[in-house]
């Protein structure tokens, strides 16, 4: 083979450096001009400013879209409205995050997670009282409702990836209904059967509601755990003499240990938040006391909800408070599946 | 020669003891799922029986919800405004849900790149995680001051179409601003779906259409479009399941007030499942039964739209 | 390095306009191919053959610019067709992409789409006004050797139309936007023998009008539907041009030792 100069990769379709810089220009004086527009006209706020922005990309695009065919304009016209659908998609999550940050920052003092509400009103400055027992009230019913739920979801996973019985469509369908299953009417029924024929809300209760939600999440995420062991295992381990069972349990289901976990992970985050039927079951407190089956007791959504009907402005500011401790759970249980759930992959 | 057909031997797994009882166990375990759906429905309907007997097809549609602790005077129960302002704030919901989720999802398969793309599927795995209270708190706490504006303008400018037709100038707690709020929460569910299907669309499919001279927007129209119009359906119609059943995000914004109302930007409106959660602590025996009916409505209503939801997803997944 | 063999030296045939100058490709950092100078003579097919990983599908995509939809891929050289080149400035690759047609592996007829639909999607797709539809869509059914199969159903969906039957509907879909080149990649893989040949039948009276560029593995294919064939090898690094040359000649006295040994079915 003859000696050759390798040139250097270039990538021609990307855009050019003059269309960046244009494209910046028209950015910039767009924003300059919505800036003026808000300072001496109607337009105030942050939609009043987006609608701005939007308006003078219209502008631009019509200008700059003079020279193009038919084609590419539209194709720019399509791209400029998705972009725009797009952010204002995007928009509500990013505003939730940031004022539930902000705004719950406030009163996230060390006594709002080692203190309850038993001798502090909701109106007391935001250095009295806390939200621990509405964290253990949560803790404990979700525990519960992990434990009833856990073992049902993984048995369901498993009937439909190793025993494909003569029910796996029936079950699988079912599955995916009752996940839609309105979370008020899981407490309805809890209360209809389970709250109203013994002595009112407890934690058993509650966790049984939340239980009911969270196994359509766990019985999936199983599934699909299970789905990505290979066949091959299985047929090793049939072939080498072992029976179903002991092939699942030995075989099958330690290999995906840490994706049934993900799937309890996953059920919890689901239900962590709900409200409604807690509202039904569970009742409310203002301290934690540890008797599942005996008493009312408090949960952190229950805790956010009941501050926020209050309305005051301490009342409110221990709401948002709760809803970030809420938030930041939710998320660090979703950082932990996802860590845990790519695992299995390699 | 006569040729003997061979006997064919029927072959069959044979299961021991113990992996009969494994199956057993886990077939029961699988089952239950469906015991409880099913006990859910029997339950609520047994015990919202006597409402429906004796007020029959007028429990949907009568107008007025009236519990009466004096014997002389009867109770009344009718849940017509509550089921028709569900539906109201539900099609308020998707209406701005579907196209977003639509927008939202070929943005991030199609438009966005590298690092961007990474950062805005992963929001979306967030906020479809956030729980309903949160999009409760957020919705009467900020958006709230951005909505009653939107309707004011609406009012003032669209306020001849009959939708947008107001009384008084109150447009805080309306079916619009409940509406948006709940398109927040459905956009996460839809958009996923959305994304799902289109990003299964052929690759060779895009590549012919950009061979044959075709703009991105092209591709989009002519393939990916038609390609996951039945996915989004789908998960349109997971959305609107859900829509359909929250309460705590409704219940928050919403100004809850027992009238037929289609004036959307003003401050009162229904929603069945907020009903319950508001009447549920003080409610006498008597109206119990009839929340628990109003219970069973409500579940049959968004297990049929689940139901059609998932066969629908399942259906273009699958392929 | 140009010092490649170009194809164009046969002194009988005319030059296409279409040919790359120390064309190179890459993937992320795989460089998958390198210094490929060629030009394609007009009005016939020319292989491109090769084993698998050679870099002759990437070559072929590079000559319509699909290859930039691969995510981090890059490239070098020059692209030149009637001597303008197609990565330039002010180019639109799309432009491009309506004188160089492209016929993909699989069978891939729009499925949301009748006959009909089909065969004009390009012309909608870029904005071309179409005058007289009924006999674009016969003259490009006919010239892709389909008109008479379907002519009573061009309602029918895309879909029910066979392997084969769909295959040539794509190249009719090509053929609509009236490409000066089309390029094939390895359009009869995916097919049965039978409809093969029927391509293969359809590619040759294709070359009477336009230019054909198919990629193949199957030697056979080559010696049977093209003029002109360019080997691709690669030794592990990126894929190179060893030879080029009339097709009869590649396979009866290869000037490269390597040529003769892979079509002659010693590797590859």
């Amino acid at each position: 083979m003859s000696e050759f100069t390798i040139p250097q990769p270039t990538r021609p379709w990307d855009r050019k450096r003059s269309e960046v810089v244009r494209s910046g220009v028209s950015l910039a004086i767009v924003g300059l001009l919505s800036f003026a527009i808000v300072l001496f006209t109607g337009f105030s706020g942050v939609d009043g400013w987006a609608l701005c922005i939007l308006l003078l990309c219209v502008a631009v695009l019509i200008y700059r879209g003079r020279k193009l065919s038919k084609k590419e304009r539209g194709n720019a016209t399509v791209q400029l409205v998705i972009t725009a659908a797009a952010i204002l998609a995007f928009a509500p999550w990013l505003s939730i995050f940031g004022s539930v940050l902000v705004k719950g920052i406030v009163g996230l003092k060390v006594n709002f997670v080692t203190s309850d509400m038993r001798t502090t009103v909701p109106d007391d400055d935001l250095s009295m009282g806390g939200a621990l027992h509405a964290i253990l009230g949560s803790l404990l019913m979700v525990l519960m409702a992990t434990i009833i739920t856990l073992p049902l979801g993984i048995l369901s996973g498993v009937y439909l990836t190793e025993i494909k019985g003569r029910f796996t469509f029936l079950v699988r369908f079912v599955i995916q209904s009752m996940s839609g299953v309105p979370s008020i009417v899981a407490g309805l029924f809890v209360f209809t059967t389970y709250v109203s024929a013994t002595h009112g809300p407890t934690a058993l209760g509650g966790s049984l509601a939340l239980g009911i939600l969270m196994l359509p999440t766990v019985a999936r995420t199983a599934e699909e755990v299970l789905k990505l062991v290979p066949d091959d295992l299985r047929s090793a381990s049939l072939a080498l003499g072992a029976r179903q069972w002991r092939t699942t349990l030995m075989v099958v289901l330690p290999t995906v240990r840490s994706g049934l976990i993900t799937a309890g992970i996953l059920g919890v985050a689901r239900v962590i938040g709900e409200t409604a039927p807690l509202l039904l079951t569970a009742g409310s407190s203002t301290a934690f006391w540890f008797n599942p089956v005996k008493g009312p007791i408090a949960s952190l959504p229950i805790y956010v909800f009941g501050m926020l009907q209050i309305g005051t402005e301490y009342a409110v500011n221990r709401a948002w408070t709760g809803a970030l401790v809420l938030m930041l759970a939710v998320f660090a249980l979703f950082f932990t599946a996802r860590k845990l759930g790519g695992k299995d992959k390699r | 020669m006569n040729i003997v057909a061979p006997v064919k031997r029927e072959m069959h797994v044979v299961h021991s003891r113990g992996d009969k009882v494994f199956r057993g166990i886990v077939t029961a375990g699988a089952l239950t799922s469906l015991v409880i759906l099913g006990l859910i429905g029997s339950f609520l309907f047994a015990r919202g029986a006597q409402v429906f007997s004796q007020y029959g097809l007028k429990f949907i549609t009568g107008t007025n919800w009236s519990s009466s602790l004096d014997e002389g005077i009867p109770s009344e129960f009718g849940m017509g405004p509550m089921l028709v302002g569900t539906i109201i704030v539900s099609a308020i919901a998707l209406l701005f849900a579907v196209p977003m989720s639509i927008a939202g999802a070929l943005y991030i398969e199609f438009y966005a790149t590298g690092r961007l793309r990474k950062i805005l599927s992963g929001l979306l795995d967030l906020a479809a995680a956030i729980p309903s209270l949160i999009f409760g708190l957020w919705g009467i706490q900020v958006f709230t001051n951005f909505g009653q504006n939107w309707a004011e303008f609406l009012a003032n400018r669209l306020g001849w179409f009959p939708l947008f037709n107001t009384i008084s100038d109150n447009y805080g707690r309306s079916p619009f601003v409940a509406g948006c709020v709940l398109a927040s929460m459905v956009v996460p569910i839809t958009t996923s779906v959305a994304r799902e299907v289109y990003s299964r669309t052929p690759r060779e499919l895009i590549d012919t259409c950009y061979a044959l001279g075709g703009s991105k927007w092209g591709a989009i129209k002519t393939v990916v479009l038609p390609f996951g119009k039945s996915g989004v359906v789908g998960g349109a119609m997971l959305g609107l399941g859900r829509a359909l059943g929250e309460t705590v995000a409704v219940y928050l914004v919403l100004n809850l007030n027992f009238r037929y109302t289609f004036r959307i930007l003003e401050s009162e409106g229904g929603n069945v499942a907020s009903l319950i959660a508001t009447r549920f602590g003080e409610s006498s025996s008597e109206e119990l039964t009839a929340l628990v009916a109003a219970g069973f409505v409500l579940f049959l209503l968004t297990l049929t739209v689940n139901m059609i939801a998932s066969a629908i997803v399942t259906r273009t997944t699958r392929k | 390095m140009s010092n490649t063999s170009s194809v164009l030296d046969m002194p009988e045939q005319a030059f296409a306009g279409l040919e790359t100058r120390d064309a190179h490709a890459w993937f992320g950092k795989h460089h998958a191919l390198a210094g490929v100078s060629l030009r394609f003579p007009a009005k016939s097919v020319t292989g491109l053959i090769g084993p698998s990983g050679c870099g002759k599908s990437t070559y072929l995509r590079l000559l319509n610019r699909m290859h930039e939809f691969i995510p981090n891929s890059a490239m070098a050289g020059e692209v030149l067709l009637h001597g303008d080149d197609i990565y330039g400035e002010s180019v639109d690759p799309a432009a491009i992409r309506l004188k160089v047609g492209m016929v993909f592996q699989k069978p891939n007829p729009f499925p949301a789409m009748t006959i009909r639909e089909n065969v004009i999607s390009g012309l909608k797709l870029a904005h071309i006004k179409i005058d007289n539809e009924q006999d674009l869509v016969e003259k490009c059914l006919s010239r892709a050797g389909l008109w008479k199969e379907v002519k009573d159903r061009l309602d029918a969906s895309g879909g029910s139309l066979s392997g084969g039957q769909q295959q040539r509907l794509c190249i009719a879909r090509s053929l609509a936007v009236e490409p000066e080149v089309l390029l094939m990649d390895e359009p009869c893989s995916a097919l049965d023998p039978g409809s093969t040949l029927r391509i293969e039948e359809t590619i040759k009276e294709l070359a009477e009008k336009i230019t054909v560029v198919i990629v193949t593995h199957n030697m056979q294919q080559a010696s049977r539907v093209s003029d002109y064939c360019a080997f691709f090898l690669s030794d592990g690094g990126p894929g190179v041009l060893v030879e080029a040359d009339q097709t009869r000649k590649m396979f009866t006295n290869p000037t490269d030792t390597r040529t003769a040994d892979y079509v002659q079915g010693k590797f590859g």
